[in-house]
């Protein structure tokens, strides 16, 4: 795999054909990962298995086959040594309400095996570090959700591990909220330098924050590659224009000026089925900054009024449809050829060069 | 590192983020220090204000009669005490009840409830860890409720020069007894509260659990006993915990039972006494741990 990011010596997370099946359901399909230090988006749908891969990377459950290791370490042989060095913060509400933020932290830290005075040193420099400032004497009952956030936080990194593994950290925030937190999850890695794994169902907010993402469906990697790989094929600028006496259909108009003008234009939602969608959202395939000043220019050209053009968030359900067309456009032959094409070679091609770790996309 | 400095001329320092490479003491430690917490927190101890009236209250209910019974040997120059040292926690089983009651929850519900159990699990300790420190400590604060007022008991006998040996002996067996119900009665009072998240089921579960039992078991001893039947009373002497302890300390720690007529069971069924509460002991400690195989993460 040439060029693959993962490809180096340094992991914190391999895992090789894991599989874990319940007795009703299979949670993790012969899951083949390799994740090298930095910040690593989990994403995948509800159920998509990413609480069973993380409860198997602490050790707490085992596989049913496969190995995985986690910095260097056996889960199944390892495990205690591996929680050790390991933060978790949860994706549920587990903070007790009547004890302050401080005495909770501490105790959190004498679990992880810190002496009691080194304890109290870490949870002050670690509560302050999430920004919890004099609030944090107070019981954590009166706490808003996003300092409740910082606290779940904090008592994953007040041991110093090596690598944290945060559950959905931003449920429940705010947008504000969800800035600061995915801001202090960057800042986990290129201050504290921590290793993180960062689940979420949203792929738009992890591609802010991470350096890789992994996606998993139904147990199964459906794509692992760096996050700007991702950006880079998946980014579609959502155009929607009023119509005017001149152009009484502006969508039509519009999309006719701007396949002149070279950019690959949609009616839907990339790769999905049918032209025809009846809704007035059009989709350019944003290739640089170049594709907002063409859409602009266009748009003032054919003097429609322009009614929103966003950068259009990227949900699970996309990465599905765009699965297949990945393969395609990292193939050689697709060099030159239309992307407004995907349509036709999407599900013919399931060989998918870029995806790492990937032996089981079969 | 950098450094800002403030209007009135002192400097702040803000010396980032420092990497921890001190000792990591693992699962030995973290595991004595839950048990340290837990033993504080069943006395209120590194909790609220509130929540040290309950326990100190009763605590101080429990070692109050044998100050006064002390005091009543000492002015009536008596030759022992006028309860035994075996005989006292039987006396005040209520007291012990409502300190368990109240407590247990307390020590297990709110990692339930508030769903804490995931933090710890994804720390160095294992399930088997976490059951035995929550069962230590519940013990231990059971002992030491139970055990304090048997020392004032001791140290007052003593004071009052009664026969040292005799007193030595008594304390003792007294000490044994209370050590069986405290180990009995945590198992009990914690496995009833892990079943629910809710404290207040847990607080009268517990309750539930202890008197009922006794109740009939008294209850019914009392008709076996009218109708004559004595073998019967002290086979009935198994169905509850309290008077699972009574029948032990009856027959093995020279203490007088509180059946009906003061009936005790005959060294064949003080065994099986004891065959029981090792038993039920042991079923409390697989049940919790039972329990909390489902509960983590």
């Amino acid at each position: 795999m040439p060029g693959a990011t993962t490809f180096e010596h340094v992991t914190v997370i391999v895992t090789e054909s894991l599989t874990k099946r319940y007795p009703r359901v299979t949670a993790l399909d012969r899951l083949s990962v390799d994740i090298a230090p930095g910040v690593t988006g989990l994403v995948g749908a509800n159920g998509a298995g990413k609480s069973t891969l993380i409860k198997i990377l602490l050790g707490l459950a085992p596989a049913t086959e496969g190995t995985a290791h986690v910095l260097g370490l056996d889960v199944t042989k390892d495990g205690s040594t591996i929680r050790e060095r390991v933060g978790y913060m949860p994706e549920h509400d587990c903070l007790p309400p009547d004890v302050s933020a401080t005495e909770f932290v501490v105790h959190m830290a004498r679990m992880a095996g810190l002496p009691p005075t080194a304890a109290r040193e870490r949870t002050a420099d670690t509560l302050r570090h999430v920004g919890l400032y004099e609030e944090r004497y107070r019981p954590i009952g009166g706490y808003s959700t996003g300092m409740k956030q910082r606290v779940k936080l904090a008592q994953a990194l007040v041991h110093d591990p090596q690598l944290v593994f945060l559950d959905e950290p931003t449920n429940g925030l705010d947008p504000v909220g969800r800035d600061e937190m995915l801001g202090l999850i960057r800042r986990v890695h290129t201050d504290f330098g921590i290793s993180v794994l960062v689940t979420s169902h949203l792929l738009g907010e992890l591609e802010r924050t991470c350096d890789h993402v992994v996606v998993v469906d139904g147990g199964k990697l459906l794509r692992s590659s760096s996050t700007t790989e991702f950006t880079k094929v998946t980014t579609s600028l959502a155009v929607e224009v009023t119509d005017t006496d001149a152009h009484p259909d502006g969508t039509g108009a519009l999309r006719a000026a701007l396949a002149a003008a070279g950019a690959a234009v949609t009616t839907g939602a990339p790769g999905a089925e049918g032209l025809a969608s009846p809704g007035h959202v059009l989709f350019v395939e944003a290739t640089g900054d170049e594709t907002y000043d063409l859409v602009r220019d266009t748009v003032a050209g054919l003097g429609l009024g322009l009614v929103r053009m966003e950068q259009r968030r990227h949900q699970i359900a996309e990465v599905f449809r765009d699965a297949d067309a990945q393969a395609a456009v990292g193939a050689p032959a697709q060099a030159g050829g239309a992307p407004a094409d995907r349509d036709a070679t999407a599900g013919q091609n399931t060989d998918r060069p870029t995806t790492v770790g990937g032996g089981n996309a079969g | 590192m950098s450094t800002e400095t403030t209007p009135g001329g002192a400097y702040i320092h803000n010396i980032g983020y420092r990497h921890y490479d001190g000792p990591r003491l693992g699962r030995a430690y973290a595991r004595r220090s839950l048990f340290s917490q837990s033993l504080r927190g069943a006395y209120g101890l590194g909790r609220s204000a509130k929540s040290k009236v309950l326990p100190m209250l009763l605590f101080a209910v429990m070692c109050m009669p044998a100050g006064i019974m002390v005091a009543v040997t000492m002015f009536t120059k008596a030759s022992s005490l006028p309860i035994g040292y075996t005989r006292y926690a039987i006396y005040l089983q209520a007291v012990i009840g409502l300190y368990l009651a109240s407590q247990a929850p307390q020590s297990v519900s709110r990692d339930l409830r508030f769903k804490t159990i995931p933090l710890y699990f994804s720390r160095p300790i294992e399930r088997v860890d976490y059951v035995v420190a929550k069962f230590a400590a519940m013990a231990s604060a059971l002992f030491i409720l139970t055990a304090a007022p048997l020392v004032i008991l001791y140290v007052g006998a003593l004071l009052g020069k009664l026969d040292f040996v005799d007193q030595t002996k008594g304390f003792g067996q007294g000490l044994v007894c209370v050590a069986l119900l405290s180990v009995l009665f945590a198992g009990i009072g914690l496995v009833v509260s892990a079943l629910t998240p809710r404290r207040g089921f847990g607080v009268a579960a517990v309750i539930a659990v202890l008197t009922i039992p006794y109740g009939a078991v008294s209850a019914i001893q009392g008709i076996a006993s009218l109708q004559g039947s004595e073998p019967a009373v002290g086979w009935l002497g198994l169905f509850s915990p309290i008077t699972l302890v009574d029948g032990v300390q009856a027959t093995f720690l020279g203490g007088t039972s509180s059946f009906p007529n003061g009936l005790e069971p005959t060294t064949g069924a003080g065994f099986v006494y004891l065959l029981v509460s090792l038993l039920v002991i042991a079923g409390c400690y697989g049940l919790l741990m039972r329990r909390y195989r489902k509960a983590g993460l």
